[in-house]
Formats: structure tokens, sequence, C-alpha cells
């Protein structure tokens, strides 16, 4: 049969492929719908922390964090509650990382606050002493890409049915009320801050792409 | 045989992506040495500001030689590989030429607006799928391109049966372009952006959490599979026969370990994602194939091994039997290493550290890389008509990048296996001994003697290519191609 294949490129591109592929179907079907069922309470990201979620995208933090907790004592003591499927059910696309050169951020919400990530985002050395994250200075004066963020969150609820608008759950509504509201999220954050910059820019009406971030982080839980 | 004689073999297309492979080898492997660093003496990362983080860089190295270094020595070892086991030659056919042509430049433009678009930050975050869509698109495009030729060429072939390699490139170009749409779908999210000003750059993903991980690391297992592995076979099939002038040890064990690679493959991806969300019958069914997979792979490294049998003195005499026999061995090792991660207890500590890393580099260092470099010097008296420039350069540079490898994956295991122990460690009193940042410091060293390795292994890629581009230029020229062993000046 393999000689009879070997003369046949055709047929033998068609067995190979169904050999290599038919994996692929068994196991990526049969689960599918089950999980991607939300748990009870979970709420999608607002468009401020959607911008920060891009940031952490943008400046891969996953290259060092992960955001999974793994079910083992040892992790739940140093990083609380387990992760459970249903809690990812907006995230597009996941975080989960693969490597932890620094700890696990999936409930970081819980123990770090505005005031520790500002100044450990802008000198983690100083805060955390051989620390070998890098500093993100420049978050501090490049702005959040808010319009990006409505237009993700938008996508998501237009053609995902991620539940906006509804009731209970974060307001998207049109881009001028998503910026107005994100804006008014922003001044929430940056009471907590301290550096003056930051805080002159979010009341002129913008966002530092640190806001967005911390906005992010902080719901982390 | 004897048409043999007569075709003209036409590689403008192989020199291309030879320098292409050789280019994007030295940039990534240059990343790759700076991000190293990096992790060892932290201030580094602040030199370019934004640009210069090591999580904006580390996406670079990752396509760079992933999608750069890897992929140009695929597809050009592919052209000439694929006319001469064929038996055609390009220039029988301009239309596929063109093909052919255009797949290069498509290539080449794709890594090189990866490059860009990475280093402003526009990624999709997930591993080996960063490029954002437009760049999804321009993949795919000379990827069909790829396919186009192949299949044309094999259309055109004058030798019946297809040889072994050709099943493996084939393999690859199939897998590769269902694993990477399925991944990558994704909608630009400027489409329902209303009123707002929106990046058009932007894409989101059509999955969700853990479906979004499943479907991910299905592709990245697969990704190694049919990127690092695969061709790569393919190459060593045709090239340590050739170079050596043995027959390959067994067909038999080729068609066994060919079919039960392709068949096992797809079902290991699962060991990605042990104690995450995933459902456990797929992290079991991930673990006990990655077992099962032991067996396809050193099938063809052991027949490749017996296809010295009789001739190990060429290992003194060549140093490109050298670099593929050693290739081959390294192989063997991260095939035996990856299921012994992949088993749930000792991922359970293996997971998420520095081992990972470790295990990624025995195999793209000591297998992937050395068997491209190897089948470039093979083909360069071929391609260039020339002699290759110096065999003792060849040499040194074995050993130097043998001494790189070998640091960088001790290192890295104790580094892993360290930090692994360390999180996981309690008390007397059960309370966790070691605060995160004591798992961080007590890596410098081995962070150091990492970066120290991929030096070594740099500083060995450099004398490659130098070695290669004298080739090119200052060669001695042969009057006629060499049947096997490839010529070179001492
Ligand atoms: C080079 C790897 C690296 C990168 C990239 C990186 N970090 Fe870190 N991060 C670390 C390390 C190591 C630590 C632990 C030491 C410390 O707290 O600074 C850490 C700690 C943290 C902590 C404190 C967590 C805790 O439980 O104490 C937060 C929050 C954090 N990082 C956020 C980020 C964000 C946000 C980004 C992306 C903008 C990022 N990190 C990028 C390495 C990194
Ligand atoms: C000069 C030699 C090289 C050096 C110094 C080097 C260094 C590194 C470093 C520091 C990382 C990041 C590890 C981390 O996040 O902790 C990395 C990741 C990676 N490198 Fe390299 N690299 C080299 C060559 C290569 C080559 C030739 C390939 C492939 C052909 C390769 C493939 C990869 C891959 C796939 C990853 C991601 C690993 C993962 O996600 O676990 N590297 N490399």
């Amino acid at each position: 049969m393999f000689h009879w294949l070997e003369q046949r490129p055709f047929f033998f591109a068609v067995v190979l492929f169904l050999t290599v592929a038919f994996a692929g179907f068994i196991e990526a079907i049969p689960d599918f719908a089950k999980a991607s069922q939300p748990i009870a309470g979970l709420k999608p990201h607002t468009v401020l922390q959607l911008a920060g979620r891009q940031v952490y995208i943008k400046d891969n933090c996953l290259s060092c964090h992960s955001q999974l907790i793994r079910p083992f004592k040892s992790e739940t003591d140093r990083y609380g509650m387990y992760s459970l499927s249903g809690e990812y059910a907006y995230d597009r696309p996941f975080l989960w990382g693969s490597k932890r050169t620094g700890p696990d951020l999936h409930r970081v919400g819980n123990y770090r606050t505005t005031e520790w990530h500002e100044n450990h985002m802008m000198n983690p050395q100083s805060v955390v002493p051989g620390s070998l994250m890098p500093s993100y200075k420049h978050q501090f004066t490049n702005m959040a890409d808010l319009a990006t963020a409505y237009a993700n969150a938008n996508t998501q609820k237009q053609l995902f049915h991620v539940p906006y608008d509804q009731k209970g759950m974060p307001k998207l509504g049109s881009w001028k009320e998503a910026e107005a509201a994100a804006k008014a999220e922003a001044k929430l954050v940056a009471a907590d801050m301290k550096n003056q910059a930051v805080k002159d820019a979010v009341a002129k009406g913008q966002v530092p792409e640190i806001v967005a971030l911390i906005a992010y982080l902080n719901s982390l839980k | 045989m004897q048409s043999n004689a007569q075709i003209e073999y036409d590689y403008s297309v192989v020199r291309l992506f030879t320098f292409a492979t050789i280019l994007f080898g030295i940039i990534g492997m240059s990343v790759g040495v700076i991000i190293a660093l990096q992790l060892a003496f932290p201030e580094l990362s602040n030199l370019l500001g934004e640009y210069g983080t090591f999580g904006r860089l580390r996406p670079l190295h990752t396509n760079g030689v992933a999608f750069g270094f890897t992929v140009g020595g695929i597809i050009g070892t592919w052209y000439y590989v694929g006319q001469r086991t064929l038996k055609m030659s390009l220039s029988e056919s301009p239309f596929l030429m063109k093909v052919a042509k255009w797949n290069f430049w498509l290539y080449f433009i794709t890594i090189l607006l990866a490059v860009v678009t990475l280093g402003m930050g526009y990624s999709t975050s997930k591993e080996y799928a960063q490029l954002e869509w437009p760049l999804d698109v321009l993949v795919v495009i000379w990827w069909v391109l790829w396919g186009v030729a192949m299949f044309g060429m094999i259309g055109m072939r004058r030798e019946r049966a297809i040889y072994v390699s050709t099943w493996y490139y084939m393999s690859s170009w199939l897998a590769v372009a269902m694993l990477y749409i399925f991944n990558n779908m994704e909608v630009p999210t400027f489409l329902f952006s209303g009123d707002a000003p929106s990046s058009i750059m932007h894409s989101v993903s059509m999955y969700a959490g853990t479906n979004d991980a499943l479907v991910q690391w299905w592709y990245g297992h697969n990704a190694v599979a049919f990127v690092f592995t695969t061709p790569i076979i393919g190459m060593i099939y045709y090239f340590l026969p050739k170079e050596s002038g043995q027959n390959v040890f067994s067909y038999k064990l080729s068609v066994l370990a060919f079919w039960g690679l392709m068949f096992v493959y797809l079902w290991a991806g699962g060991h990605h994602l042990l104690y995450s969300t995933v459902p456990d019958w797929m992290q079991t069914m991930g673990s006990a194939m990655s077992i099962v997979l032991i067996l396809p792979s050193w099938g063809s490294a052991i027949n490749m091994l017996l296809t010295m049998k009789g001739e190990w003195q060429q290992l003194q005499t060549s140093p490109l039997i050298k670099f593929m026999i050693l290739a081959s061995t390294f192989y063997m090792l991260s095939t035996i290493e990856g299921p012994i991660q992949a088993i749930k207890s000792v991922n359970a500590i293996a997971h998420f550290t520095d081992w990972i890393p470790g295990h990624v580099h025995d195999g793209t260092l000591g297998w992937v890389g050395f068997m491209i470099m190897a089948s470039l010097y093979h083909m360069a008296p071929r391609i260039y008509k020339r002699e290759l420039y110096s065999k003792s350069l060849m040499d040194t540079q074995f050993w130097i990048q043998t001494t790189g490898i070998v640091l960088y994956f001790t290192s890295m295991w104790i580094a892993g296996i360290t930090q692994g122990m360390m999180w996981r460690a309690y008390d007397e009193y059960g309370s966790l001994l070691y605060s995160f940042i004591d798992t961080v410091e007590v890596l410098h060293p081995y962070y150091t003697l990492r970066a120290v390795g991929g030096t070594f292994y740099l500083i060995g890629f450099l004398m490659f290519a130098y070695n290669m581009f004298k080739t090119a230029t200052a060669g001695r020229v042969l009057d006629k191609e060499p049947a096997n062993a490839s010529p070179m000046a001492s």
C-alpha cells in the first residue's frame, strides 16, 4: 500500500492530511461548547480595562508572567484560589502565558494596589530589589488607545454576544458614551496615583497607558 | 538515472533563500543573545525605551529564528532537494519559476515587516502566531505559493515514486497550512469600530479563554512538529546519505517512522496544558501520546545513525558528517526529554520554568540549527560551483557551537529544576519557604552561563556565515559537480 501511495502524490497528500488532521477534530469538538461557559457573576472588561489589557499585550508582559493558577497547595498559597475555566470565558485572546520569570498575575488585583503598581512599573528594582523586570517609564507618557479598545469590545458584543449593555453588565453604548465613561473611570484610578504629569493628563481628558494598565491589573481577581 | 546528467537544475531561488536564511539567522540569534543577557543583567532592558524591553524583543527572536531562519532553510532546501529527487528543473517551467520567486520575495518582505510591526508592539500575543492579521494574510499567500510550486514540481517529475524527503516536506506544508489558518482565526476590530478612530492593525480572536488556549497549543505544539521537526527530518534523509555516499539504512523503518509520527504528533499538544482548565481526558491523552511519540522519533533518528554503518571514520574526516550526526543525536536527546517533561508529575515541577526554554534549545540549536547549516554547506559547492572555503574554520565552528549548546541546556536544566523546587518548598511550620524574588535572584549565575553559551553559538554562526560568503565569492571554482562528499579547502 505504501509503495502504491508513494507513486501517487495526490492520494498520498490526502491520506497524509487525514492522518494528521483527525486528532485535532476529535480533541477540539466535544468540549468546545462547554469550555466557553462563563462562571456565575463574570463580567466582561470595561473599555478602560480592555485598553489596559491591550497594553499588557503590546508590551508582552506574558513573556514573563502567567495568568493560570494550577491546583496545587504551593500555588494557591502563593497566588490564591486556583483558576477555573469559566473565569476566562470573555478572554480574547487568552493570556495564560507559558513561563514564570515573574510571578503569576491571575489574582494580582487581590493583593497589590494602584499605588504599588505605580511605583513598581516606573522602577521595579526600587520596590523589589533584585527584580529583573524592565522599567516601563514609557507607559507614563504614551496614551492608551481607547478607540481600539472600544472597537475590540464592540466586536465582541456584536459578533460573539459578549453581554455588554445588559442588566448588571458594563455599559458600552456609542463611541462617544464609551469614551466619556472610560475617561471618568480613569479619573478614579488617577486619584490614587501621585505622578503629577499623569494626573494632569487625566484631568485634561487624556488617558496615559499606565492608568489603563493599572485598571486592568486591579480587575484581575 | 541517465537522464540525470541532462537536467540543468536551476538554483537561483535556492541562492536567494540561502542568503535570507543566513541573514535572518544572524538577526534572530543576535536578538536571542540580547534577551538572554537581559535576564542576566536587567539594566540592558532599558537602553532603547519601550523598543528594547525583553517583552518586545522576545517575539522578534522567536519569529526571526522560526519563520525567518528555519522556514527560510526549509523552503530553500526544498527547491534544491525537490528538483533533484523529482528529477525536474525549475527552468523547465517559467510559471513555477515565477511562483518560486514570488514565494521568496513575499516571504522576505513578510519577515522584514514582522520585525517592524512586532517591534512596534502589534501583536496578537499568541506564541509563534503573534503576527497581526495583515501579516497573516501575507503568510497565507506565500505559503500557498510554496504549495503551488511544490505540487507543480511533483506533477512534472520524472521519477515515479516520491522520495522520503518529499513526504516530510509535504507533511510540513499541509499541516502548517491547516494549523496556521485555524489558530489565526481572528476578526479585525476596525470593522466594528462605529465612529471610533481605532487601529486597523488590531484583531480579536474568534475563540475565547480555554478554547483559545486549546487551539493555540494544538497549533503551538505542532508548529514545533511541522517546522522544527518534520522538514528537518526531510533534510537529513537527503543530505546525510548524499554527503556520506551511503544508502538509507532501512526503507521499512522510514515508512514506519513517517506514518507513526504523522499519526501521533497532533495528539500530544495537550501536554502544554497539564493542570490547566482544559478537560482532564485531553491532558491525559496529551501526556500518554507524548510517551508514544518517542518511538517514531527515535525510529528515524536511528535510521539515520545506522545509515553510517561501516563508515564511521567519516566522522573524523568530514565536519559536515559531524554536524549531521550530532544533529541527529540532539534530536534523540530532545525527543526523550520532551516526553519526560510531559509526564504529569514531572510537568508539575517543570512547567513555567526555564527548563522549557532549555528543552526548546537543545532541539533548535542542536538539531534544527546544525541540520540547516550542514545542508547549506552541502549545497554550497553545488549552487555556487565552488569549493567550500575552509574546513578548519568549519571544525572550529563545530566545537564552539557544541560547547555553546551544552552550556545552554545544562544551565537551563539546573535553573529550571531549582526554580520549580523552590516555588513549592515549605518550611517546618507549613508556610512557603521562599518569596518569589528569592527564586529570581538564585538564577542569576545560570542566566549568565546561558548568555555565554548563546554567545558561543552566535559566534559559530557568524563563522558559518563568513565561510559561506567566502565560498560563494572566493572558493576555488569547480569544473564539475561533486558526487558525494563536498569538496573543501583545508
Ligand atoms: C523580563 C521579565 C518580565 C517582564 C517582561 C515583565 N515582568 Fe513583571 N515581574 C517580573 C519579575 C521577575 C517580577 C518579580 C519581582 C518584582 O516584583 O519586581 C515581576 C513582578 C511583577 C508584578 C508583581 C506581582 C506580585 O505578585 O508581586 C506585577 C504586577 C508585574 N510584574 C506586572 C508586569 C506587567 C504589567 C508587565 C508588562 C508591562 C510585566 N510585569 C513585564 C518580570 C517581568
Ligand atoms: C544564539 C543562540 C540563541 C540564544 C542565545 C537564544 C536565547 C533565547 C532566549 C533567552 C529565549 C527566551 C527564554 C525565556 O523566555 O526565558 C529564547 C526563546 C526561544 N528560542 Fe532561542 N536562542 C537562540 C537560538 C535559537 C534558535 C536557533 C531557535 C530556533 C531555530 C530558537 C528558538 C526559540 C524558541 C522557539 C523560543 C521560545 C521558547 C519557549 O517559549 O519556551 N532560539 N531563546
